[in-house]
């Protein structure tokens, strides 16, 4: 069974149509990327994912069971973790508090107990610590610890958000653009991540991507989309070779060579 | 410079960071325990008044400097405080050790209905709608006259523990013991909060709510609960008000005490705790610093009636002022540069503080 499945899903805004018939299912355990012009309505599918805003029609499902009645804040509960195309971090508290805050969803304990700041809930911090010391063991963030956000350089920042999204430790995780703004070395990093994630904590990544080389190195399939409709499913090849791709990125063939 | 050699992850969850803080932590307190056998029972009192200013500016603190939600009410929740606290003294004969938590208890209740009608507003519409329930509060405590003696004014018992009489004149290191230990109270709860995942959620919805929502962060929920927090310790703060002034009425808990409370917390340094005390020491003592040079103008030069009658209003407008141009982060964020030169001391640069470019932001999705 399919983690992740969008039917037919549209969404408009006032008369632009953002998001037309979308349909495509992420099986657990794969790397899929969603590849296409600006405007091809890729960030429109993900806030749709994490019910920022909610389809005319369609429908989407996860684990089997319709989203569509569950609020924001309800989303990662369910096991789906996103990072943000503009780097969306708390900016006045340091790397490693923006780590625990991502632990929320696994917060047990209630706000009278952390008033008093009863034992369990001493236990709980330490747990969710050790938690959030693995994702900056992983991600290579010891230096940056105690780093406020405010003073860090682009790079860091987005290696701080997947860590953020990491530290959830969620099902199905959603990158957008997680190489945009990244030099070369960045971007082989985040591909190196990338594979970890799927085959060693075996979580499954949906990611949007310009960068070609990157989607090509580590995903399983891709869908193209231009002007909100869906080109086409396959794997790197063969959606980088599909005619209809070809015609959304760089325009007419042939038959509009009329210039 | 200190460095901090962190063996475990209690070093970062504990109260202090290290046991120097610890001992100067505790050097303070003890001398605030102490401070009535060293000055006289006025002073004990204006200490005491600080105190009570701290306590409704740590109550504001949590609400505007970590949640990030601006109130312009807060002064007709130390009012629901005050009167609950004595109309449940004098019309129910309860107990001051029941009638104060439960005066907090009330104040959070209206803290929390006032957050679900406004829980989608920001900034600036957050700040009217605010301003609207001051108003508001000024014009209930009169026409609930019955209850709250109105124009005319409702007298505050004398606070009775245990036998024990806590009258601010004739018992004035009681009462001053009193408002200390629910200083401190209210700090160290404050304090839990911060290190633990509710004040972390409170941060983040302060930051960034679109992400405080990918995270699984309830923004409705998380805002009420920083109302009810916020306004809950005001209430105290009210209450303990009520019986330091003896008397009051609807004129007590005008918009200009919300005004105050706000200008308090920005002039202390926003989004600390040292801040609401430091803040809270500026407003009380400044208007006895201006009497007290006004008395020495007065007997050297006889100028007493050249100074005209707003001055205190004046003098706290200029230094808000001042504060905003020069340092948005107040009395605390100074203190902090100024420690962080004398620990790198001579290593400081200039623009060690200077805030970092803020990276484009994802645009409001709704």
């Amino acid at each position: 069974m399919s983690l992740l499945e969008l039917e037919d899903v549209t969404i408009s805004f006032g008369g632009l149509t953002a998001v037309e018939g979308a349909s495509f299912a992420v099986n657990p355990g794969e790397v899929f990327a969603l590849v296409g012009p600006n405007g091809a309505g890729k960030s429109t599918i993900f806030n749709l994912v994490s019910r920022y805003c909610t389809p005319s029609g369609g429908d989407i499902r996860f684990d089997g069971k319709s989203i569509l009645g569950c609020a924001p804040h309800d989303i990662p509960r369910l096991g789906i973790a996103r990072t943000f195309q503009n780097i969306e971090l708390f900016e006045h508290a340091t790397v490693l508090q923006n780590l625990l805050i991502g632990r929320h969803t696994h917060r047990r304990s209630n706000a009278i107990s952390e008033i008093l700041h009863l034992p369990g809930v001493r236990a709980e911090e330490r747990r969710h610590r050790l938690a959030a010391e693995k994702v900056i063991d992983f991600l290579d963030l010891q230096p940056y610890r105690e780093s406020l956000i405010l003073g860090l350089p682009y790079g860091v920042r987005k290696v701080v958000e997947l860590g953020r999204a990491l530290a959830q430790e969620p099902r199905l995780l959603l990158l957008d653009e997680p190489a945009s703004g990244l030099s070369a070395e960045e971007t082989d990093d985040v591909a190196f991540w990338i594979e970890d994630i799927r085959k060693v904590m075996g979580i499954t990544v949906l990611m949007v991507e310009h960068d070609m080389g990157l989607v090509s190195s580590v995903s399983d399939r891709v869908l193209a989309l231009a002007d909100g409709k869906t080109l086409v499913i396959g794997t790197p090849q063969e959606v980088q070779t599909d005619p209809a791709v070809i015609e959304a990125y760089i325009g007419l063939g042939d038959n509009g060579a009329d210039e | 410079m200190r460095i901090v050699f962190k063996t475990s992850y209690d070093a970062d969850i504990g109260l202090f960071a290290h046991r120097y803080q610890a001992f100067w932590y505790f050097l303070l307190l003890a001398a605030a325990v102490g401070l009535p056998f060293a000055i006289d029972d006025f002073w004990i009192g204006e200490v005491a008044l600080m105190l009570i200013w701290s306590i409704a500016g740590m109550g504001l603190m949590l609400l505007v400097g970590h949640a990030g939600q601006p109130s312009l009410g807060h002064a007709a929740f130390m009012a629901v405080g005050a009167y609950t606290n004595v109309i449940l003294q004098t019309s129910l004969g309860w107990p001051f050790l029941v009638s104060f938590p439960l005066s907090g208890c009330a104040a959070a209740l209206a803290g929390a209905l006032l957050a679900l009608p406004t829980a989608r507003l920001h900034g600036i519409y957050l700040a009217i709608a605010t301003l609207a329930v001051s108003v508001l509060a000024e014009d209930g405590i009169v026409m609930l006259a019955p209850w709250t003696g109105g124009v005319s004014g409702i007298v505050a018992p004398d606070i009775k523990i245990f036998g024990t009489g806590f009258n601010r004149y004739v018992n004035a290191p009681g009462f001053y013991w009193l408002t200390l230990g629910v200083a401190v109270l209210v700090a160290l709860g404050y304090r839990n909060i911060l290190r633990s995942p509710l004040g972390r959620s409170i941060v983040a919805v302060r930051d960034s709510e679109i992400s405080a929502q990918a995270i699984g962060v309830n923004l409705a929920w998380t805002k009420a609960v920083s109302f009810a927090l916020s306004c809950g310790v005001t209430g105290l703060a009210g209450a303990l008000m009520g019986h330091f002034a003896g008397v009051f009425n609807h004129e007590t808990f005008t918009i200009f005490l919300s005004i105050t409370l706000l200008m308090m917390i920005v002039i202390g340094g926003l989004g600390s705790i040292h801040g609401a005390f430091l803040g809270a020491i500026v407003i009380t003592f400044l208007p006895l610093a201006i009497s007290i040079v006004r008395e020495f103008l007065n007997e050297s030069f006889g100028v007493a009636s050249v100074m005209p009658p707003g001055i205190e209003t004046a003098a706290f407008g200029a230094i808000l002022i001042a504060f905003i141009l020069l340092e948005p982060m107040g009395i605390y964020g100074r203190w902090v540069k100024i420690r962080t030169y004398f620990e790198l001391f001579p290593f400081c640069r200039r623009d060690m503080f200077r805030r970092q470019r803020g990276y484009l932001r994802t645009e409001r999705i709704r």
